[in-house]
């Protein structure tokens, strides 16, 4: 699998994926005119991903701002790694939020009430 | 011809945006483009102001939530096709409160009356819920819901009450048997700064 790296705008994250090496990373803001359509590659990716995966897999979102739409897509993707988690394999998702934002740390902390999966919480 | 006394309209507009505070009216299609125009024109009025971090942050998810409303049930006005409303929706952004300390964003829009019964037990239930039964009423929507095109899930409007901390002031106007008017007030209030909500 190739390297996917979308760049960010203002209402889009910056996406790195390096499948390879089992790296996902999603950064900046996410409120997407279209929500389901920007996700729907990255979603596909991850599916077609976990079919194959490399023995270790890091997921790192470093975002200041999401809105409820993407939420939602962001559980979607943590779905998949509690899978690739429960089949075996090693998997960590690195939650980034800046020291002041405590709405941000909540988001991440309730994602992994409803996703078990191993977890690491970095405030920067 | 009709004669239009513009200069009475416009002065009284300008009055009444003056005497409510009112930063920013408008009336008509919200979409993306017009969501970022707003954010970042509040942003820059916020600035201007002072305003803290938190506080900014807060309107500005309030705003983006209430917007994505807006243009969805903007949605269901074009089925409606009906030619006598052509607004999608009204939004207001003005700052309330003794000292003008805190802020609060008003939306108006169509709806069809079969959508009350449905909204207002919505609502009803996310003013019925404390900071912790909205934490877990969040978490059900996200797992159970889907994503309309547009969005939505309904997630929107428990994220305005929890980031706020305030209840949602809504109510209906019937305007005849096919649709109401469905107006929110969202209060962003300074008083819930310090507390995390």
């Amino acid at each position: 699998m190739e390297v996917i790296k979308i760049r960010g705008t203002e209402d889009t994250p910056d996406v790195f994926i390096d499948a390879k090496n089992g790296v996902f990373e999603f950064s900046g803001r996410s409120l997407p005119e279209d929500v389901l359509s920007f996700y729907a590659t990255i979603l596909q990716t991850i599916e077609e991903y976990i079919q194959r995966p490399n023995p270790r897999s890091e997921v790192i979102f470093r975002l200041d701002y999401f809105n409820t739409a993407s939420s939602k897509m962001i559980l979607d993707i943590l779905i998949y790694f509690e899978h690739l988690s429960k089949e075996g394999h090693e998997v960590l998702v690195k939650w980034f939020y800046h020291a002041d934002d405590e709405d941000m740390e909540e988001a991440g902390e309730e994602y992994f009430e409803i996703v078990d999966i191993p977890y690491e919480m970095h405030s920067y | 011809m009709e004669k239009f006394d513009y200069k009475e309209l416009v002065y009284s507009f300008h009055k009444e945006m003056l005497a409510n505070n009112f930063t920013l009216v408008y009336e008509g299609e919200i979409t993306h483009q017009i969501t970022k125009a707003f954010t970042s024109l509040t942003e820059n009025k916020m600035d201007s102001y002072s305003e803290d971090a938190n506080m900014k942050k807060k309107v500005f998810h309030v705003m983006v939530e209430c917007l994505q409303n807006l243009s969805k049930h903007a949605e269901d006005i074009r089925i409606l096709k009906d030619k006598g409303y052509s607004g999608s929706g009204i939004f207001i952004i003005g700052r309330v409160g003794p000292d003008n300390e805190d802020y609060h964003v008003l939306t108006g829009n169509l709806i069809e009356n079969s959508r009350v019964p449905e909204l207002t037990e919505f609502l009803d239930k996310i003013n019925n819920l404390d900071k912790n039964g909205l934490k877990e009423l969040y978490k059900k929507q996200m797992r159970e819901a889907t994503l309309s095109e547009k969005g939505g899930a309904g997630l929107g409007l428990i994220d305005i009450a929890r980031k706020t901390g305030e209840k949602l002031d809504y109510n209906f106007i019937e305007i005849d048997e096919k649709k109401s008017f469905y107006t929110l007030r969202t209060k962003i209030s300074r008083k819930h700064q310090s507390n995390n909500i």
